[in-house]
């Protein structure tokens, strides 16, 4: 679905990541963890079409993102970003039909397909009941579901999303990954969410793309605890993930 | 929410019409709405009062309705284009950029040995580039224009420093250029001339068609510039569409009306307000309207006191921007 072609991006004068080739399947649900500040959201952003200053390829279902119109990546990719949107006086459910402009015509007048598909993205985060309520009264979490429905609403067969989890409890945060999930699994998407929660990526994901110090290790989640990389990153003389990681192979 | 809607343009439509009529009846000589409606379908009333109404008020209800429009849709492509609830053409300093053209036209010209002829076009065109101009410069440093702080302190910035300029100039200009630049500064709707307003018209009907063109990128812009270019807008040609009509907007309102403040900051909020709603295919007719109906109203509050429009158009506007201010502290905090 995406690859990535010697793709080296940097941050003012600091390379992030170089040289790195590896690729995201469909279906697949790909955690994306590093350190603060290691170049995990400079990456979403490249891939999204946000941050053309790259070398290198990012290849989206074989055509380079950048021969494509905004119009036409936006029908391939859809990506929720770390900005807390929060429009007043718009309902939920304009909200999520915003999601269907790529489809619409100069006016963005839906047609009934539309309407029929930001109804099945509202339901598919759960969200039936806030339809008519505007984001202003809601929680984080709640604002975040309606974000990411309106990007299913963009029907794309990648979706993109910068720490999702960032401001939600535990439950919720597991609740939104394992929603993530059944997206990637029955809807066939390729989704690749960034996110410092370890226990979540190592429990709930397929594989996890790990930035480190320019490089990008992308393992299965197995793989990726046999490898050592985690430890070797995360680990501080008052943390263990011995246990950690123990715990969390299936 | 459909029938909401309906219900509020037709009552804002009519509210327009109503307020354009009473515009023209009322004035020096009283004239009854039925009389000026018989004037304006050349229907039967005296010749003396069809005269009055034709030749002298309707070109200011005329452009008070225009000006009333443009202003509000501007300031309502500015809020939503800069995501900042005090946007507007004169709290962002476009109709200083536009007065500083004016300025430059009336007072610079005569410096130069040019005649500053008061050709419409001229007046216009100095405006337009005047407007585009600091719209250039907003864009130039758009990325901090999120912070209300900053786009208050740099629309402070251009008023202050097109004042010192204006100041120079008057300084250095001859006493009969001088007096036409201070009478437009005052700010009427009732100066325009009928040369002036076949620039005006085909210039606010021009700028709002562009507008029109721009509601469904507005409604991307709503969730800021990365997310609406992630939902497939073109954001370069969107930009350009969107400076080129506020600059027509306001601009040519500026040119011929001087600077008017309040409107353009204020009735978007009304108009949100009343229809409960961000989305922009209702806010731009809805805007139009609002604004209109507002300023005629501004138009005749200022004729039966005789006091100048642009005080009535801010003694109206503070207290909506007043609530702006205290609902945006209380969403934050």
């Amino acid at each position: 679905m995406i690859h990535l072609k010697d793709f080296s991006i940097g941050f003012g004068s600091r390379t992030l990541l170089d040289k790195v080739n590896t690729s995201f399947g469909k279906g697949q649900l790909t955690a994306l963890i590093g350190r603060n500040g290691s170049g995990k959201s400079t990456l979403l952003r490249a891939i999204a079409g946000l941050n053309r200053q790259y070398s290198g390829d990012i290849i989206l279902d074989g055509k380079d993102i950048r021969s494509l119109t905004p119009d036409r990546l936006a029908r391939s990719l859809a990506f929720v970003t770390t900005e807390r949107t929060r429009i007043p006086n718009l309902r939920c459910e304009d909200v999520v039909a915003i999601g269907r402009s790529p489809y619409t015509n100069w006016i963005g007048r839906m047609q009934d397909i539309d309407r029929h598909i930001v109804s099945d993205a509202i339901r598919s985060v759960g969200m039936e009941g806030y339809a008519g309520r505007t984001m202003d009264t809601m929680s984080d979490g709640e604002c975040q579901r309606i974000m990411i429905a309106r990007a299913l609403a963009q029907d794309t067969p990648v979706m993109l999303l910068d720490e999702p989890t960032s401001f939600l409890d535990m439950p919720n945060r597991y609740e939104l990954v394992s929603l993530l999930r059944t997206l990637a699994h029955e809807k066939a998407k390729c989704v690749l969410f960034s996110t410092h929660e370890l226990d979540v990526a190592l429990r709930m994901c397929d594989s996890i793309a790990l930035v480190d110090n320019g490089a990008l290790h992308h393992l299965s989640v197995t793989e990726m605890v046999k490898s050592g990389h985690i430890q070797r990153l995360f680990s501080s003389p008052d943390l263990s993930f011995e246990e950690l990681l123990w715990k969390n192979r299936k | 929410m459909r029938t909401r809607a309906s219900f509020l343009f037709i009552v804002l439509a009519a509210l327009t019409l109503f307020l354009f009529m009473l515009d023209l009846s009322v004035g020096a000589v009283a004239v009854p709405l039925r009389d000026v409606w018989a004037a304006l379908t050349g229907g039967d009333c005296p010749r003396t009062t069809a005269k009055i109404i034709l030749n002298i008020r309707l070109i200011k209800a005329v452009v008070a309705l225009l000006a009333g429009a443009a202003l509000s849709v501007s300031g309502l492509q500015m809020q939503t284009l800069f995501r900042n609830p005090l946007a507007g053409p004169y709290v962002l300093g476009i109709s200083s950029g536009a007065s500083l053209g004016v300025a430059l036209f009336i007072l610079g010209a005569p410096l130069f040995g040019m005649s500053a002829s008061f050709a419409s076009l001229g007046i216009a065109g100095a405006a337009w580039i005047g407007a585009a101009a600091v719209l250039i410069v907003i864009a130039a440093v758009g990325h901090r224009i999120k912070d209300i702080m900053v786009i208050l302190i740099l629309g402070m910035m251009f008023s202050s420093g097109v004042g010192a300029i204006v100041q120079i100039l008057q300084y250095l200009s001859k006493e009969e250029s001088l007096k036409a630049f201070v009478i437009w500064t005052m700010g009427s709707l009732g100066d325009v001339t009928l040369s002036q307003l076949y620039v005006l018209v085909p210039a606010v009907m021009i700028g709002l068609a562009v507008a029109v063109i721009t509601i469904k990128p507005l409604n991307l812009l709503l969730f800021g510039e990365e997310y609406a270019i992630t939902m497939g807008l073109n954001i370069r040609s969107s930009r350009g569409l969107l400076f080129l009509s506020t600059t027509l907007l306001a601009g040519t309102v500026t040119a011929f009306c001087g600077p008017i403040g309040f409107i353009g900051l204020a009735m978007p909020h009304v108009t949100r307000m009343l229809f409960d709603n961000s989305d922009h295919r209702i806010l731009i007719p809805g805007t139009v309207l609002t604004g209109a109906s507002v300023l005629l109203l501004c138009d005749l509050v200022s004729k039966l006191f005789t006091l100048p429009v642009n005080a009535i158009t801010a003694l109206l506007g503070i207290p909506v921007v007043v609530w702006v201010v205290l609902r945006n502290k209380s969403v934050t905090a």
